[in-house]
């Protein structure tokens, strides 16, 4: 009997101190625990707190351990799995460079528009977007642009909060 | 009055007299010279010189889970706290609280390749519960203190405190451990009431309930022990119990089912198999436990306590889980089932134990006795009833002898047995019983060793030797690594590859060089002319070599990948039953 494989967003926020992402890191490797995508940043300055997002993937029994593993580990505050806890927005900002002239310059120009990017680079022969999205639109983009000129594409990883008025 | 100015050294050994230490077991070396220095000028705290840094981490061990207290380890930069690993990743795998101090290269060095300079936080980051590097003065006290409270707090583990040498050079200033808060950690000592009274409920209504132990009930204190006893009593329920939480339940109870697991009593191993109602404290369903998982205690019913989150339903899905202190939630459990006037239903108990009993008639600790050679068991049975009466604590190295010990040696208060379960570290039973001796100087102290795990750390007999610490080393000598020629006899083709011990010493004559007392038994009848003689060494270390049946394996086994009701009692039992092919894969 297989269990079924599920995507989770969780959040966690962690005393901003050497070496707190190693040991996130390392859980995950160390147990053979999937990190499909993991950002961080400090995001209060007064008191040294940093907000790690990370999109994994496990078995539901997997999914709630990784909560669990993360929990334990002593400078961590606080773990919230945003897949269960109700709605939430995920965003993701992507670098995108295409280069390229004449048609396939335009359209590439043309698709940026449809998809709100910015153009925060131009040269006659290239442009580098600013995407930002849900992780299947940044996909979807560059997809298009893997077919007109993408020299490189640089993401930052999900970040992602519940909805409404409540927070950490 | 103004702030007193202490060196960062002064403040290591302030710190570590305001959390009760009383011994630190270490080795010098450039990186700790100011702490050594300060610990030269005070006589409150007793400095162990061990020979080898992991044997220091090991007796810290015995220390620690000898008296319940924090261990306390010194080690040097570089090769010193690489050597403390080992010993750090076995307290982390057997939650022994321990706090372990290394010197570091000066601030402005690290990172720079310098001389012994190790990454020693990123290297022990995965063996400890947590570590810490100091890079500033001001913040040591606070950070031994922290140290301290997250070694002994929750489930405990080793904390590694890295400490560069300027830093203990630096004057900073002192705080008291009254004045330290962790800001985060905080675990969950009282449990859930509404899922202690959904545990009453099932338990009550059990009709072929077990009790399956653990480390954690040791871990929560000789209290825990005892509540678990008057529970354990109180509704005449079956009990086993982990290698780990051996003596939590008097063995010489009729209650009592002995270890259970891969080398556990068949008893132990169908009761749990055939239960309905399994109550498991403070174990977390190891896979020496568990056998194949599949196959688990298949028709039951199960209560989870454990104070870590993380044990509960990772490797098996459990029906109420319990997060809390062992001790804490058998007091509510005990309060509320008096409260509510519970009384297990005694016909289907009955019917249970004469199942257990009949389980129990099997006899499977059998062997063949035997006059022409000395049977490991046959040693160890001799040993107990020499032990018995006396204030005893026992360690083990790891291998055949350490189940054969399990097995053979009954424990009725928690804290006597000290053996390396999680890690499997050989070379732990020498060092782990200076520190329970140590702790314990009036007791005996029992080193029960197989040949090969004693040469691990047999250094450590200098260490022994210099403190006047009268462990004693029981080797059970059968000339091979027992336990992997037993697995390479069952699963291997008996192609005994690297397992044969060759170019032994003579342990007498090694004893005897160390300036300790060493006996040797070839024969059945001297087994316990050795065994009064060694009891009758008080001042110095005894090395007794037992000269056992080679060819002998422990059993019951339950080879990897079956399930408990596939038990192998003994040498007929035929060994190709033993080896599924995906069995063989498991270790």
């Amino acid at each position: 009997m297989e269990e079924k494989i599920e995507k989770h967003t969780i959040a966690v926020l962690v005393d901003n101190e050497p070496g707190v992402l190693a040991r996130v890191i390392g859980l995950f490797s160390g147990r053979g625990y999937n990190i499909e995508s993991l950002t961080v940043a400090e995001v209060n300055n007064a008191d040294h707190l940093s907000r790690i997002t990370l999109v994994t993937s496990g078995t539901r029994m997997v999914v709630e351990q990784i909560k669990a593993q993360l929990d334990r580990l002593v400078p961590v505050h606080k773990v919230h799995d945003l897949t269960d806890e109700g709605p939430s927005v995920e965003r993701e900002l992507a670098l995108v460079k295409v280069a390229g002239t004449g048609d396939r310059r335009i359209e590439a120009l043309r698709l940026a528009d449809i998809f709100k990017a910015k153009v925060v680079d131009a040269t006659l022969t290239s442009f580098v977007f600013e995407l930002t999205g849900t992780t299947a639109e940044v996909d979807d983009f560059v997809g298009l642009m893997a077919q007109l000129g993408l020299v490189e594409a640089s993401r930052t990883g999900v970040v992602a909060m519940s909805k409404g008025a409540t927070g950490f | 009055m103004p702030e007193q100015k202490l060196t960062g050294a002064q403040i290591v050994i302030k710190a570590l007299k305001d959390q009760g230490v009383d011994i630190i077991f270490g080795y010098p070396g450039g990186a700790v010279l100011p702490i050594y220095d300060a610990i030269f000028q005070q006589n409150d705290i007793k400095h162990i010189l061990v020979r080898h840094e992991q044997a220091a981490v090991h007796a810290a061990e015995g220390y620690a889970r000898s008296t319940g207290k924090v261990g306390c380890v010194l080690v040097t930069s570089g090769p010193g706290a690489t050597n403390a690993v080992t010993g750090l990743l076995d307290a982390l795998c057997d939650s022994i609280p321990l706090v372990c101090l290394s010197g570091q290269v000066p601030t402005h060095l690290i990172g720079n390749d310098a001389f012994q300079e190790a990454d020693t936080t990123g290297i022990t980051r995965p063996c400890t519960k947590h570590n810490y590097l100091v890079k500033d003065v001001n913040q040591l006290a606070r950070t031994m203190h922290e140290a301290f409270y997250v070694a002994r707090s929750g489930r405990p583990g080793p904390v590694l405190v890295d400490i560069p040498k300027d830093v203990q050079f630096a004057d900073g200033t002192y705080i008291p451990p009254t004045e330290v808060k962790h800001k985060t950690y905080r675990p969950q000592v009282k449990p859930e009431i509404a899922r202690v009274e959904e545990a009453i409920e099932l338990i009550a209504n059990a009709k072929r309930p077990i009790f399956y132990t653990g480390g954690g009930v040791v871990n929560a204190g000789p209290i825990a022990a005892k509540l678990l006893t008057q529970f354990v009593k109180m509704t005449g329920f079956p009990i086993t119990s982990t290698l780990m939480g051996l003596g939590a339940f008097p063995a010489s109870d009729p209650q009592w089912l002995g270890m259970l697991g891969m080398h556990g009593t068949y008893e132990a191993n169908l009761a749990m198999y055939n239960c309905d109602v399994m109550i498991n404290i403070g174990a977390r369903f190891d896979d020496r436990v568990t056998g194949k998982l599949s196959e688990f205690a298949p028709g039951s019913k199960k209560i989870h306590v454990d104070i870590d989150p993380s044990s509960i339903n990772k490797n098996v899905a459990v029906d109420i889980p319990i997060v809390g202190d062992a001790g804490a939630v058998l007091e509510d459990m005990i309060r509320i089932w008096k409260a509510r006037q519970k009384r297990a239903d005694q016909t289907a108990l009955k019917e249970w134990w004469g199942q257990v009993e009949g389980w129990r008639a099997r006899n499977c600790l059998n062997y063949n006795r035997t006059e022409a050679v000395i049977k490991p068991q046959y040693a160890l049975e001799r040993l107990r009833e020499a032990l018995r009466g006396k204030n005893h604590y026992v360690t083990t190295e790891v291998g055949q002898h350490q189940m054969w010990a399990a097995q053979f040696l009954p424990f009725d208060e928690p804290n006597r047995w000290m053996t390396s379960g999680g890690l499997g570290t050989m070379g732990y039973g020498l060092p782990a019983a200076i520190g329970a001796q140590l702790a314990h100087p009036d007791a005996i102290v029992v080193d029960v060793s197989g040949e090969a795990s004693f040469l691990m750390n047999m250094q450590e007999i200098g260490t022994a030797v210099q403190y006047r610490a009268p462990v004693k080393i029981f080797i059970l000598n059968n000339k091979y690594m027992g336990m992997v020629r037993q697995w390479q006899e069952l699963l291997h083709g008996s192609r005994y590859s690297n397992s044969y011990s060759e170019a032994l010493p003579d342990f007498v004559k090694l004893a005897e060089s160390w300036g300790c007392v060493g006996l040797r038994a070839t024969t059945v009848a001297e087994v316990d002319e050795v065994i009064e003689k060694m009891l009758a060494v008080t001042d110095r270390p005894c090395i007794i070599d037992i000269a056992v049946d080679p060819k002998e394996n422990c059993f019951p086994m339950i080879p990897g990948g079956k399930a408990h009701n596939e038990i192998l009692f003994g040498p007929e039992d035929s060994p190709s039953d033993a080896t599924p092919e995906d069995g063989m894969v498991l270790v």
